[in-house]
């Protein structure tokens, strides 16, 4: 509980900090203004979201290769914190997207397979509520949750195999791409903290799922007498 | 300062969400806090 506080604890920290550095100390963007600090928060959202989305492959392969308890904890945990940051990219960007293209959303490769990864991810929780088995339901999930994570490669390259309406990549988008050193280290600590965030949430998340494992013996121990 | 209002939304509503999350975390963990105890209050060898 201890270790758990602590983590909270530097969590928000590094949140507000991130928040402070993005509004006082990244310069102001020649184009877009103010409007461009939109994207200390929304990109750093969108990679803690796909890092996520990876500790649930890997929690989902290692459940179905050990069949440990603990990975399927982890697998939904993670996926839950994914769909929730996914959630915050998909309204943060149309409130973006409307002073900066003049619309709220358009079907364009990156907002269209960004969304496709969120429908996903909600089908693998909803699965998980309709199997009562838990070991059938732990297995089935981890085999969709394997075939769901091939939807975030695509996301990733999506900016970069097709040039839409989108922006190209700033950060590791080849000759030309970067950004300006001060705005680089915000945006690299914005990063660090919505990490850092997700983290928190996610162990939260994984001792609820514990907990809950913990109710469905006690039940069971209840049912028997 | 032109589009600060869109900023502002985009953060304050981002946030909201992620507490709404924690909220829900805290609430689902008292709840299951408060069956764990009624279970084991229902079962003699756990008392």
């Amino acid at each position: 509980m201890g270790k758990r506080i602590v983590l909270g604890a530097v969590a928000i920290l590094f949140v507000i900090a991130a928040a402070y550095a993005s509004f006082y100390v990244a310069p102001e963007e020649r184009t877009m203004g103010v409007l461009q600090r939109i994207f200390y928060f929304h990109v750093a959202s969108a990679w803690a979201g796909m890092d996520a989305f990876f500790l649930c492959f890997i929690a989902n392969l290692l459940y179905v290769w050990k069949r440990g308890q603990k990975y399927d904890w982890l697998g939904v945990s993670s996926a839950e914190v994914g769909l929730v940051l996914t959630t915050v990219v998909l309204i943060t960007g149309p409130i973006w997207a409307k002073p900066a293209w003049g619309i709220y959303w358009t079907w364009d490769a990156r907002l269209t397979s960004t969304f496709v990864l969120w429908l996903l991810y909600v089908s693998y929780l909803l699965l998980r509520t309709l199997i009562e088995e838990p070991e059938r339901r732990a297995l089935l999930s981890a085999l969709f949750g394997i075939f769901a994570f091939i939807d975030v490669p695509l996301v990733f390259f999506s900016i970069r195999w097709w040039r839409t309406q989108h922006p190209a990549p700033v950060i590791m988008g080849g000759p030309g791409s970067g950004l300006d050193p001060t705005m680089n280290k915000v945006f690299l600590f914005s990063v660090l903290a919505m990490h850092v965030f997700a983290a928190f949430l996610i162990v939260e998340r994984y001792m609820l799922e514990k907990m809950r494992s913990e109710v469905d013996i006690l039940r069971r121990e209840a049912e028997a007498q | 300062m032109k589009n600060l209002n869109s900023v502002f939304a985009a953060y304050l509503i981002g946030w909201g969400v992620f507490f709404l999350f924690y909220v829900s975390i805290a609430k689902r963990t008292n709840d299951l806090r408060a069956e764990v105890d009624r279970l084991k209050n229902s079962l003699p060898r756990a008392k």
